[in-house]
């Protein structure tokens, strides 16, 4: 494969890494500060944006920078599926942080300062973890985004924060401390490298035990990905404020979970590898375990963010059983679903939030005629969860369609019933809410029948995105060509 | 100039002493600059000394021109070049760091505590430049009585805590000592590289067993290797925070140096790992110091006394690496040598500064502080990432060495340590972080709980310590040419 050095990819981490003192520094004149955060996320965007056409034709770009173990550098190479992800979380910072300026003024929350200075640390990291060209690095921004969240999430400073902190660095820091370090390291040993290469660097180095137990020891560690049984962080994470949970725990952090599993299990072991040794199978029973039961418990919930939260695990699951099921089209919808989910995703949370900051309510029980009220939030939200059912006329159909395709391709019949059911649960816990929320009798209605929308910041974003997803439909181009570029280089087909 | 830095090293600091202590008679305030020249003579002559080992091979310098086995000869190779620096520069930051502290702490004795301060170092620096197994112990003697006075100039029960180290150092020194009059019986000598050549015959003689143990008891006893550091907590803790952030990231280091040093030179691994054959064994004891370490220090509702058993842990890393006898865990326990020093400096600099202006660092002392001294904290954090182990702070590459040490002598148990030693720290830290986070809690949701604006320390404190913290990460990141060009040649090629 064709390689070019070029230091852009460490210049699109560090954008956000070198706004933070700016970001300090105008803390008291908010508006500057916001204008240095649009600034940083702009200036990164472009910067990945200038790399597409290079990875298109199907060059990658790498970058060293530093050589801290003989075989291991912290280094940088941006290939198809890097991209496709980097493209995903460093756009969708762009709107979030619009959405922020609403949210977080029209809430009147506290330390927006140092609000901003993380987020912005957070996406280094995101963009980090895309960017890695070996486990090593891949780990060192997978930390830093784990430390840089918490922050985030224990915003609000108070005990409910602090238990729900508590939760987060239990499961995010214990498990990558716990499994995924000492895995990185014995594969160290058994391989002399952590280079991610298109057919992996474990075959033919240890026992067949030692790889399946180095195989789970991965796909659990990288507990952002939320498998369960290391689920229960991301909905214990909704106490953070609303953008939050919309670019960090729909987007950035749980896809990076899952994109870790999915660069380790096709950089690290390589498809043939899990193949011969038959893995491919239980990861996609746990990730459709994980899809049925997160679906199931979404159900159950009143709590609007948290029903996302579980929807959200359900969901990256999906992602998991692509990559699973090993056939070129599995792993094309997988990798597809990364981008079509987030901007379906990121659209509901923000409708929540601008849902709380209109009229300051979390749970679905009290929402109802809130279409009355705010139409066009409520019809974003429609569109949003038409996505994440996976139904025309939104992106998510797309990939979803690549995943029933790649499991016909992998004679994984089972996979196709848990599909349509999890597709039907999502429309079960989805659409009760959107048309209660429209469709109600007058003297039901806790509204009054007068339009009130969220401010601007709060609705213009979550109006972009939801295009987006529509859109997405009809122009998956750039994504799935970056997928497929990604799919070819490690099957070859 | 350049052939006398290994003289200089020592001399600078030693007659400074005695200098500074006839300047405290006249005028106090000429007591500092005096210290920081003559420390920065030293740390010039100590990186001045690595690279012209880096640039020539071992350096041997014969003081007053005697030639050993009769004279005392100075050896410095990749190991104590590697060493030198470290020491020098860590009590170079650290004297000007806690410059307003010292005044602070104690106006009247600032003649005395410096005085002090440069005869430890000077002892220290003596230790890790002899090639003399005797002339060892003298320093170490000069290093420990005057360690003994610094941390008995504390709070009130400093004494008391000092009196305990008082009696188990000189016990540890007694011990090296007798050790090294066994090897000097069935030797006739006393320089290193002398009885390294003279010893390979008597590798079966129970003296040279005898004396290897002893000489291990007697280092092991000085750097609070469990379960021989009971010493250690209240001494530290109980001591000033100018000294408890001079002796923590050396001491124990400069032990450890010590015993690499007997291991690699003078009894060489062949004999440690070979003949011996009790590596597993002293592996397990330091699996048994880390968890200790950090389970005691999970029970401490104190700061500075946590940070105390962190160190009693980090001495189990070092052991541990340095005796799986192999080259990767030898240079992980070399390695973190280094980045344990700037690490402990560090969390000790941040309770100095936390001490200057709380007057406390117990627990409930603590609420708030990321509001009110937020460089210190934010260097505290960078602290506590390099001890947990989180890249690209030294810490983790160190642990890296260690780890794949561990694997590959197949010694599963030192890794399991070591990974849950990591993971309570996490808990150590983020418990301490959740105080001066959240609390104190405000009485509603919220908004705007934490009243107050900064009340951070005075620039003198936090410019270096925030210098070491940024240390932290380029130590980290330099860790390739740290291992490539040093390490790699301060253990012997027979060992794999």
């Amino acid at each position: 494969m064709e390689t070019i050095i070029s230091i852009k990819p460490l210049l699109a981490i560090l954008v956000s890494l070198l706004v933070v003192p700016l970001l300090v520094l105008s803390g008291k004149r908010p508006n500057v500060r916001e204008a240095c955060t649009f600034l940083a996320a702009a200036v990164k965007f472009l910067i990945i944006l200038s790399m597409v056409p290079v990875i298109l034709n199907g060059t990658q770009i790498v970058y060293t920078i530093a050589e801290v173990i003989p075989g291991v550098a912290i280094k940088l190479r941006v290939d198809a599926f890097g991209m496709l992800f980097a493209l995903v979380s460093s756009s969708l910072w762009i709107v979030t942080s619009a959405y922020s300026i609403g949210y977080m003024r029209g809430l009147k929350e506290h330390s927006q300062t140092r609000y901003f200075c993380f987020f912005a640390l957070a996406l280094s990291a995101t963009i980090g973890v895309a960017f890695s060209a070996n486990l090593l690095t891949l780990y060192l921004f997978y930390e830093m985004l784990s430390f840089a969240t918490y922050p985030l999430v224990t915003h609000h400073q108070d005990r409910e924060a602090r238990s729900s902190g508590r939760k987060y660095l239990l499961y995010i820091v214990g498990t990558s401390i716990g499994f995924v370090l000492p895995a990185m390291l014995i594969s160290y040993s058994l391989a002399g490298t952590l280079d991610f290469s298109s057919q992996g660097f474990l075959a033919g180095t240890g026992s067949k035990t030692l790889i399946s137990i180095l195989c789970f020891m991965f796909l659990f560690g990288f507990a952002k990905a939320a498998i369960m049984p290391f689920h229960s962080w991301l909905p214990a994470a909704m106490v953070a404020p609303t953008p939050v949970s919309a670019l960090l725990h729909a987007v950035a952090v749980v896809k990076v979970g899952v994109f870790c599993v999915a660069r380790v299990l096709t950089g690290v072991f390589g498809t043939d590898l899990l193949l011969s040794l038959n893995l491919g199978v239980p990861i996609i029973y746990i990730a459709s375990f994980t899809i049925m039961a997160g679906s199931l418990i979404a159900l159950s919930q009143d709590n609007l963010k948290r029903l996302l939260a579980f929807s959200t695990i359900a969901q990256l699951s999906y992602i998991v059983l692509g990559i699973g099921l090993l056939s070129p089209k599995g792993m094309t919808g997988g990798m597809l679903h990364i981008a079509m989910h987030a901007f379906g995703k990121i659209t509901l949370f923000f409708c929540a939030g601008a849902i709380f900051v209109a009229t300051g309510k979390k749970n679905i029980s009290e929402m109802i005629g809130i279409g009355r009220r705010m139409p066009v939030t409520m019809a974003a939200f429609f569109i949003g969860s038409l996505s994440i059912i996976g139904m025309p006329p939104c992106g998510g159909f797309i990939s979803k369609w690549y995943l029933v395709l790649g499991s016909l391709q992998a004679h994984q019949m089972p996979i196709l019933f848990v599909l349509l059911t999890s597709s039907l649960l999502n429309a079960a816990y989805f659409m009760p809410f959107v048309y209660k929320a429209f469709f109600c009798r007058p003297e039901d209605a806790m509204f009054e029948n007068k339009v009130q929308e969220a401010p601007a910041f709060c609705v213009v974003p979550l109006v972009i995105t939801a295009t987006i997803s529509v859109i997405l439909l009809f122009y998956p181009q750039p994504f799935l060509r970056l997928a497929r570029i990604m799919v070819q280089s490690i099957t070859g087909v | 100039m350049s052939e006398q830095y290994p003289a200089l090293l020592v001399v600078v600091p030693l007659l400074s002493a005695l200098v500074v202590s006839i300047a405290g008679w006249v005028n106090k305030r000429l007591c500092f600059p005096i210290a920081v020249a003559a420390l920065g003579v030293a740390a010039w002559s100590a990186v001045g000394l690595l690279l012209r080992v880096l640039d020539k091979g071992v350096i041997v310098y014969k003081l007053g021109g005697w030639s050993p086995p009769m004279g005392i000869a100075y050896y410095i190779d990749y190991l104590n070049g590697l060493v030198l620096p470290v020491v020098a520069i860590v009590a170079f930051i650290n004297l000007i760091a806690n410059k307003k502290a010292v005044e602070q702490q104690f106006p009247d004795k600032i003649g005395p505590f410096y005085t002090l301060y440069l005869l430890m170092v000077t002892g220290l620096l003596g230790i890790v430049v002899t090639g003399d197994a005797f002339n060892l112990y003298v320093l170490l003697e000069i290093a420990a009585l005057t360690g003994y006075g610094l941390l008995a100039m504390g709070e009130e029960r400093a004494p008391l805590a000092t009196l305990n180290y008082l009696y188990m150092g000189t016990i540890g020194a007694c011990f090296y000592l007798l050790g090294v009059g066994y090897l000097y019986i069935v030797t006739g000598s006393l320089n290193m590289v002398d009885i390294a050549r003279l010893l390979p015959p008597l590798y079966q003689s129970k003296a040279v067993l005898a004396a290897f143990i002893i000489c291990m008891v007697g280092v092991w006893l000085k750097m609070a290797f469990f379960p021989l550091h009971a010493w250690l907590p209240n001494a530290y803790t109980y001591a000033n925070s100018a000294a408890s952030s001079l002796i923590a990231p050396l001491v124990t280091k400069v032990m450890i140096y010590v015993m690499i040093r007997l291991i690699l030179t003078v009894f060489t691994p062949e004999f440690v790992f070979t003949t011996l054959a009790l590596s597993n064994a002293v592996v397990w004891l330091a699996v048994i110091a880390i968890v200790m370490g950090a389970v005691l220090a999970l029970a401490e509702r104190n700061l500075k006394k946590m940070l105390t058993y962190i160190v009693v842990a980090e001495v189990g890393y070092m052991v541990g690496g340095a005796w799986l006898g192999n080259r990767d865990g030898m240079t992980g326990a070399i390695l973190h040598i280094v980045n344990d020093a700037l690490m402990t400096l560090c969390v000790f600099m941040v309770v100095g500064n936390i001490v200057y202006k709380v007057k406390g660092y117990a627990f409930e002392d603590l609420k708030g502080l990321f509001r009110k001294m937020p460089f210190t904290m934010g260097a505290l954090v960078i602290g506590a990432m390099s001890i947990i182990g989180v890249p690209p702070t030294c810490g983790f590459f160190s642990k890296w060495y260690l780890i794949v040490g561990a694997i590959s002598a197949g010694h599963y148990g030192f890794m399991a340590a070591l990974i849950f030693s990591s993971m309570v720290s996490v808990v150590l830290f983020f418990r301490v972080f959740e105080i001066c986070y959240f609390e104190p809690f405000a009485d509603h949701h919220g908004h705007d709980n934490h009243p107050g604006g900064m009340d951070e320390a005075p620039v003198s404190m936090v410019v270096p310590l925030l210098i070491v913290a940024v240390i932290l990460i380029l130590v980290g990141l330099y860790t390739g040419d740290i291992v490539n060009h040093v390490i790699q040649f301060a253990i012997p090629e027979t060992m794999v």
